[in-house]
């Protein structure tokens, strides 16, 4: 039988029953893998449920970076035998399927390798407690992946001895149960497994880290100092993160009080709510949501947007409509973030790509909204916000200083003649705003959501009022100037075609187009980072003869957007969609840009398209 | 009110309080509601309240939801920052706020639509948390901005402007305040200031949530025969449970009461609230029998008035949550931000 031969290139899958504990020994592997200096990309696979379905963690392994989901399974670890028909037809030619032999099976699969580790059997003869044994299990299999991939034992026990600190009781055990794994491997599988990690050291600089424990620490130094959440998935553990960061970082160390608050509301009327509440007073504060959060929320943002207070919203995108999938990915709030509200409203967002962006994006996303005085929304999804990445260590600049915007202080307030909530005093449309209690006679105002004059009194005036909104519409327009900007996967535009995305789907991208090149269809991508568009997108396009628009959800959202935020033929886009809820490929972006071109260009070579 | 700088012409003998300033500093714009509506003597029971205490208006910020009871904040108090935010959605505003910055006194207004119908999540939860708010609910028993719908607060069997009956019962959101947990909860009357200044007085000075139901007749769409709202109506079934004074620190207690018949509340700041009950039976410390109470006078056709429950010892939600009291809104970016340094710290933990 052929047996799949790679160094430092693989997806092992690891197919659980969930809640049995295999998380955190799964995590070991992708850990040791990383700590071996391999960049890897872990994907946790999950069920809307607490125990008993099944689950899957997915890690690819790759030394040249690409770390973009990839179907096709070299390496199956398979211990729900409830999925084992799913798991066992999900491997590649060649590759290898790790069982617990305990009870002996049969898969049906001339063209795979089998490799038998009777976990169960080896537990029950080590360990009495039956709750333990099954945690065990887990590590055993840890142990002998460590022989057959030649992972350095060494780093397990390490990675055991971190985890455990504290409980250091539990070591031994823990030590005991890889070990046995490994011996087992080392006497009965010798030379069974020809997929291998070589140490390098390309993660030196790196971290392995998800976009939503980022975040939450992006907001820490970002100065957010009020989070009010409703628990929902996938954006959860960015409120969790931030609380975890502030109980480290903002507690008095004197007299022990919080510097912030952590709010779970009732739901995400009163989330947002509490978040308006709180910008309005000056203390910068965010909600994390996703999907359903979302509509809930918009009346509030609609708020917000027309009376012009700051609040940052994160969306955890996760597959919708409605409930949807709760516990898969998606980019499909871009039209339901980018005009959330009623009336003509348009909203700033933020769309980072990998953790690292998420931690920046979340701190720059309070000067952003504050100096716009306006809603940011931070795009994220389920596949950066929940799985762990590889991305570059986190940086910060001590010198940098929050921008709190045009805020009047006392002393500015005595200096005025006069002053108008929404004059547009310096002629970019951003007015000069006044917090509660900061003058006894000045600078007092009613904020409301119904139509208002520069001087913030009430009015039904249609012609004050369509006044406002062109000056909010062109503080909209100049919002670009404080947003991150593109970024473009070459120096200078090499071929006809373009190709856009954005997001999470950057994982997948670098291979992708590596696959173009090597397949004669080179393409310049550009990855858009935020709302509204600046000069450099609508240039990328006119500099194209048509664009390929990469995006993960049903109707073309992105696409939608900017035709209807430019000047542009709508013939010149093509979509690359994928809204299964998994996580985009590098295969999937490639072949169907492949078979569009060939298509379109049938006549000529692929030489000549290019 | 964002301002362009115009004299203020004051009657030069108008009374001043000990900040010097006179009734109609405490002033908002002038009222758009209708001649008589039952919130504008509200309003001026808001002014009278805060120039009685010599309040600062500029550290008084005034929330409200959406209806007419929701404009009323324009109507007082001009120097005071204001927040008209969305319909029943002012709890979590004002919640946001005072995590901001606890500070400043937080006035929600709202109406018994806003409160006990789209918003009555929020209410309830803002009393759980014991928001430190004085939460002011100008229940006229409708939708008086929307025209005269009946609203969650309508007394069953109580007609409509056009003979409709109302069939279902109603919500007493003092006695849910009270079952919740809120720390002061009064009802009063808009007509009678006597009893409605000392309760806003008293509630300004609590720290916690404390709500004061004001029954507040829509003259427009609910003041007629067989409204349980109107004027008439609640004239002749008002029952006062106590009467109120408030006494500021430091002043003594003037008010002579009948031995017995009086209780004295010290509040967090030292103040003293002193309560004459007017019903031998009644003791607004009982949360039992304060709801007991009101669900015998609901029976009766009665509407209980007064202080109904008073807990001092209630912690508010700032000091609930342990936040520092230097208010969020006042640190320096290097108290908030962490730096470089143990930025290092998070990246070796996760490597
Ligand atoms: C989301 C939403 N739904 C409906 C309305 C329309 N609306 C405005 S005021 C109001 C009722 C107000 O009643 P109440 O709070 O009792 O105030 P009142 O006018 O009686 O003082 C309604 C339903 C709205 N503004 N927003
Ligand atoms: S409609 Fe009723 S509640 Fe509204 S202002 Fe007129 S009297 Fe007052
Ligand atoms: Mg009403």
């Amino acid at each position: 039988m052929s047996k799949l031969a790679s160094i430092n290139e693989f997806v092992i899958k690891f197919a659980n029953v969930n809640g049995s504990g295999s998380a955190s020994a799964n995590q070991m592997i992708a850990k040791g893998i990383f700590r071996s200096g391999i960049p890897v990309s872990p994907k946790n696979i999950f069920p809307s449920n607490i125990q008993g379905l099944p689950t899957w963690f997915e890690i690819r392994a790759s030394e040249k970076g690409y770390l973009g989901r990839k179907a096709g399974i070299d390496f199956m670890v398979a211990m729900n035998p409830q999925s084992y028909i799913q798991d066992v037809a999900e491997i590649n030619p060649g590759g290898y399927l790790l069982y617990d032999s305990s009870w002996k099976r049969e898969f049906h699969r001339e063209d795979i390798n089998i490799i038998e580790v009777p976990l169960t059997s080896l537990c029950v003869d080590e360990f009495q407690n039956p709750k333990t044994r099954l945690l065990f299990k887990n590590l055993v299999y840890v142990g002998a992946l460590s022989y057959l991939m030649s992972i350095k034992k060494d780093i397990f026990i390490e990675l055991i001895e971190e985890q455990f600190k504290g409980k250091e009781k539990l070591i031994a055990p823990n030590v005991q149960a890889l070990e046995m794994g490994f011996n087992y491997a080392k006497k009965h599988l010798v030379d069974a497994c020809d997929i291998k990690v070589n140490q390098k050291n390309l993660t030196d600089g790196m971290i392995l880290t998800n976009g939503n424990n980022a975040g939450g620490l992006g907001c820490v130094y970002g100065g957010a100092t009020v989070c009010a959440w409703y628990p929902i998935t996938p954006s959860t553990s960015l409120a969790e993160s931030y609380k975890k960061y502030c109980d480290q970082f903002r507690v008095d160390e004197k007299t022990g009080k919080n510097k912030f608050a952590f709010v779970q509301a009732e739901d995400e009327l009163a989330s947002i709510g509490m978040a308006i509440g709180a910008n309005w007073n000056g203390a910068r504060a965010f909600t994390a949501t996703s999907g359903p959060g979302i509509s809930l929320m918009t009346e509030f943002v609609g708020l917000a947007y027309f009376a012009e207070i700051p609040v940052v919203i994160f969306n955890i995108q996760r597959g919708g409509p409605s409930t949807g999938m709760p516990t898969r990915t998606q980019q499909s709030d871009i039209l339901s973030c980018a005009y959330a509200s009623h009336g003509d409203t348009k909203h700033v967002m933020l769309i980072p790509s990998d953790p690292k962006e998420c931690f920046e994006f979340a701190a720059e996303s309070f000067d952003i909204s504050d100096r716009l005085q306006t809603p940011v929304f931070v795009l994220s999804d389920l596949d950066i916000g929940m799985n762990d990445w590889t991305c570059p260590e986190f940086e910060w600049d001590d010198a940098r200083e929050f921008d709190r915007g045009k805020v009047l202080s006392k002393d500015d307030l005595d200096k005025m003649e006069s002053w108008g909530r929404y004059l547009d005093a310096d002629g970019d449309g951003i007015p000069f705003r006044t917090l509660p209690g900061t003058h006894p006679e000045k600078g007092a105002y009613f904020t409301r959501g119904s139509s208002h004059d520069e001087y913030a009194r009430y009015v039904e005036d249609g012609e004050i009022n369509a006044r406002n909104l062109s000056r909010i519409l062109k503080k909209f327009e100049g919002a670009h100037k404080f947003l991150p900007k593109p970024i473009f996967k070459q120096d200078i535009n090499a071929s006809s075609k373009g190709l856009i995305y954005f997001g999470s789907t950057e994982a997948a991208m670098q291979e992708s187009l590596d696959q173009l090149s090597a397949s004669g269809f080179p393409i310049d991508a550009m990855r858009v980072r935020s709302f509204p568009f600046s000069a450099e997108v609508w240039d990328f396009i006119d500099q194209h003869e048509f664009v390929f628009l990469v995006e993960q959800n049903r109707d073309a959202q992105m696409k939608t957007l900017m035709l209807s935020e430019g000047n542009i033929n709508p013939e010149k886009f093509i979509s690359v969609l994928s809204f299964d809820g998994a996580p985009i490929t590098a295969d999937f972006i490639s072949e169907s840009i492949i078979e569009i071109m060939s298509d379109k260009d049938t006549s000529k070579t692929a030489e000549e398209i290019k | 009110m964002t301002y362009i700088i115009k004299p203020v012409n004051h009657h030069p003998n108008l009374e001043k309080n000990a900040l010097g300033l006179t009734r109609r500093d405490y002033e908002g714009t002038i009222s758009t509601l209708c001649a008589g509506c039952g919130h504008d003597s509200i309003s001026a029971a808001v002014i009278e309240a805060c120039y009685d205490l010599s309040l600062a208006s500029d550290q008084i910020a005034k929330l409200s939801g959406i209806g007419c009871s929701s404009k009323s904040p324009s109507y007082f108090l001009n120097q005071a920052h204001g927040f008209n935010s969305v319909h029943g959605r002012m709890p979590s505003v004002a919640t946001g706020a005072n995590l901001g910055n606890q500070d400043l006194l937080y006035l929600g207004v709202s109406g018994d639509g806003d409160t006990a119908g789209i918003g009555i999540g929020q209410f309830m939860h803002a009393a759980r948390r014991q928001l430190n708010i004085t939460y002011i609910v100008e229940n006229n028993g409708t939708y008086g901005l929307t025209k005269g719908q009946f609203s969650a607060t309508n007394d069953q069997g109580s007609k409509s402007k056009y003979g409709e009956e109302n069939v279902l019962a109603p919500i007493d959101l003092a006695a849910m305040a009270i079952q919740l947990g809120a720390g002061f909860v009064g009802r009063s009357f808009s007509g009678d200031k006597d009893q409605l200044v000392p309760l806003l007085k008293a509630a300004m000075k609590f720290k916690g949530f404390s709500l004061i139901d004001i029954i507040s007749p829509c003259v427009t769409f609910n003041n007629h025969v067989g409204s349980t709202k109107s004027y008439d109506h609640i004239r002749e079934h008002n029952e006062s449970v106590s009467s109120l004074d408030f006494v500021p620190i430091g002043q003594e207690i003037k008010t002579s009461y009948n031995e017995g018949s009086k209780v004295d509340v010290p509040l967090h700041d030292g103040a003293i609230l002193t309560l004459e009950k007017l019903s031998k039976k009644y003791n607004p410390l009982d949360k039992g029998l304060a709801v007991q109470s009101l669900n015998e006078a609901e029976k009766n056709g009665k509407v209980l008035t007064g202080l109904l429950y008073i807990n001092p010892e209630i912690k508010d939600h700032a000091e609930i949550l342990n936040i520092s009291d230097t208010p969020l809104n006042q640190f320096s970016d290097k108290e908030l931000c962490p730096g470089s340094n143990k930025l290092a710290k998070v990246n070796a933990s996760l490597n």
